[in-house]
């Protein structure tokens, strides 16, 4: 998982701040230090909840006056009622979890609608690593060790899309990312994050 | 800062059992200024055998408060900032009304004739001196253990009066594990022949061995194995071998009755009696064990506060509270804290604590401003 640095270090979170209505209800799932929730909640006047797994990240997070708790992603979820948040957010997180497909319908039914950003392990990078490397990919957007890499699901734009189509889940909204720059043609092989507005 | 405790008469108050105590006598504390708009008073709970002396240096005694590292400027409970109240319990003997004070219709002290109260009433006395202060609302009410159950009674029986609380190490009610101990310190204080049934107050003799082996108990209860090994391993007391007798041999022995003997001269033991009982009868609930109907109409926001090492007062207590309040989408801010002290983390190991519940109060005061007094749902 890249790193979840400032809200500039992560094009992602200006994909998804815009999304997010005004004033409405937010949940984080994997919040981090929760810079991106209280961002909202300053920029955005919404109702904040997040859900990080590591104490000392939710920590900052309470820290920064983000109503987090600590708590694993798939066991928080189910303690929702249906319907309880306008927006679920998942950010570069699906591909660590252990039940994606799970996630993705308990995030559905929580919410009335869900943004999931996830690094497109389509993206030409990966496939040259593989390709000259014969070994496991590490690049930018997957910097880690096959051994230690807390991404146990990998998946392309194509995957997530297909998953969707199959399920179905409604795509509403997709954008493409380079860097911060927008993708629009051949994104399976050019973006390096993919952020889709389910719902 | 040196502080002075004072003291609030009213001159009644209804318990929870149907009695009626009058009047009633409630020591307090105060640290910090309260604004003019009245919207900055944090309320301290404190815990089983805390007093209203929570920080500062006491006029009186010259000693610091019991949660001297919490509570002044520049801390957790920052008094450059905030109000902050602590007072003593009702049932207590630090200046609150409790079983030594004297009853005004015989002329002798309450003994056992003192009502069973309840931590309702214990926060019932609280508001009554809250608003004695000319405060409507707090910004929080805090603490720890025992101080946690009168914050959690706080946000369901007067939830319009408070914008957040921060239960710590604490339970929604009292487990079978909980009333045991309490029991065993009960026990040993009505076993001592010096009790008397509770009349002890005139006969110059303190039921000290009960109240002192009672204590042992319970610090026991406030330590872990971890810290305890630590702290004291197997050291022997100045000695280098076994004494083969039944004095002190190990550091841990002489530490305990250290701490018992300490505590006779400064806590009543029917007090003991009293606070525990009220523990034990903590049901936050009233015995349906339906925590959510507790929660239905709260609209505050919670801090819940565990600590991995503690197991008087477990984590998966404070976590049940907060799988309800997520189940109702309460505003709930959860750590389970990591600690080697047990239960004694929450007045020692203060320097993460420190952190989230002053981000969490700074966040509080910021929808102070804009919240209606239900707080966001």
């Amino acid at each position: 998982m890249p790193g979840k640095g400032k809200l500039s270090d992560r094009p992602d979170f200006h994909i998804i701040g815009e999304l997010v209505e005004a004033g409405s209800r937010v949940l984080d799932l994997g919040c981090g230090e929760g810079e991106f929730l209280a961002w909202l909640v300053a920029n955005k006047g919404v109702v904040a909840r997040g859900v990080e797994i590591s104490a000392a990240k939710v920590r900052k997070a309470i820290t920064r006056g983000v109503s987090a708790y600590q708590g694993d992603l798939d066991e928080g979820l189910a303690d929702y009622p249906d319907q309880a948040f306008d927006y679920v957010i998942l950010s570069q997180t699906l591909q660590e979890t252990k039940a994606p497909l799970h996630v993705l319908r308990e995030m559905l039914r929580v919410g009335r609608r869900a943004i999931v950003s996830f690094p497109n392990f389509g993206h030409w990078s990966v496939r040259r690593a593989m390709l000259f490397t014969g070994q496991a990919p590490k690049t930018e957007l997957f910097p880690y060790d096959w051994y230690n890499s807390p991404n146990i699901h990998f998946l392309s734009i194509n995957d997530f899309e297909s998953l969707c189509r199959e399920t179905p889940f409604p795509i509403s909204k997709r954008y493409f990312l380079s860097g911060s720059r927008r993708v629009t043609v051949a994104p399976n092989l050019m973006a390096q994050t993919a952020v889709f507005l389910l719902g | 800062m040196v502080v002075e405790t004072r003291s609030a008469q009213f001159d009644s108050i209804s318990l929870d059992s149907g009695a009626t105590l009058s009047p009633v006598e409630i020591a307090y504390e105060t640290y910090g200024h309260l604004n003019d708009a009245k919207s900055n008073a944090i309320l301290i709970t404190h815990a089983f055998t805390g007093d209203a002396h929570a920080a500062g240096i006491s006029h009186e005694t010259g000693k610091p408060g019991w949660w001297d590292n919490m509570i002044g400027p520049g801390k957790a409970f920052d008094t450059d900032r905030y109000f902050v109240i602590c007072s003593n319990v009702l049932g207590g003997c630090q200046g609150t009304t409790g079983p030594g004070a004297k009853n005004p219709a015989t002329g002798r002290p309450y003994a056992m004739s003192f009502p069973v109260i309840t931590i309702r009433d214990m926060a019932r006395l609280q508001r009554m001196l809250v608003q004695s202060l000319g405060i409507e609302r707090l910004l929080s009410v805090a603490g720890g253990s025992m101080g946690g159950m009168q914050a959690l009674e706080w946000a369901t029986s007067y939830p319009e009066m408070v914008l957040s609380v921060i239960p710590i190490a604490t339970t929604w009610r009292h487990s079978a594990q909980q009333i045991a101990f309490n029991e065993v310190g009960r026990q040993a204080i009505m076993a001592d022949p010096d009790w008397s049934e509770g009349n002890y107050y005139d006969s110059g003799k303190l039921p000290g061995r009960g109240l002192s082996i009672a204590r042992m108990v319970g610090h026991i209860t406030y330590m872990s194995d971890e810290s305890m090994r630590e702290k004291f391993g197997r050291r022997l007391r100045e000695k280098e071998k076994f004494g083969f007798d039944f004095g002190v041999d190990f550091e841990i022995e002489s530490y305990l009755r250290y701490r018992g003997n300490q505590f006779v001269s400064r806590f009543d033991a029917n007090s003991y009696l009293y606070i525990t009982k009220a523990e034990d009868y903590f049901d936050l609930t009233n015995g349906t064990g339906r925590l959510a109907d507790a929660f239905r109409d709260v609209g505050t926001r919670f801090l819940v506060i565990s600590f991995t090492s503690d197991w008087l007062y477990p984590s998966y207590q404070s976590q049940e509270i907060v799988r309800v309040l997520r189940r109702m989408n309460g505003d709930v801010a959860y750590c389970d804290l990591q600690s080697n002290y047990g239960h004694d983390a929450f007045l020692v190991d203060i320097a993460e604590q420190t952190e989230i519940v002053r981000g969490f109060l700074e966040s509080t005061a910021r929808t102070a401003l804009t919240a209606s007094p239900k707080g966001v749902r």
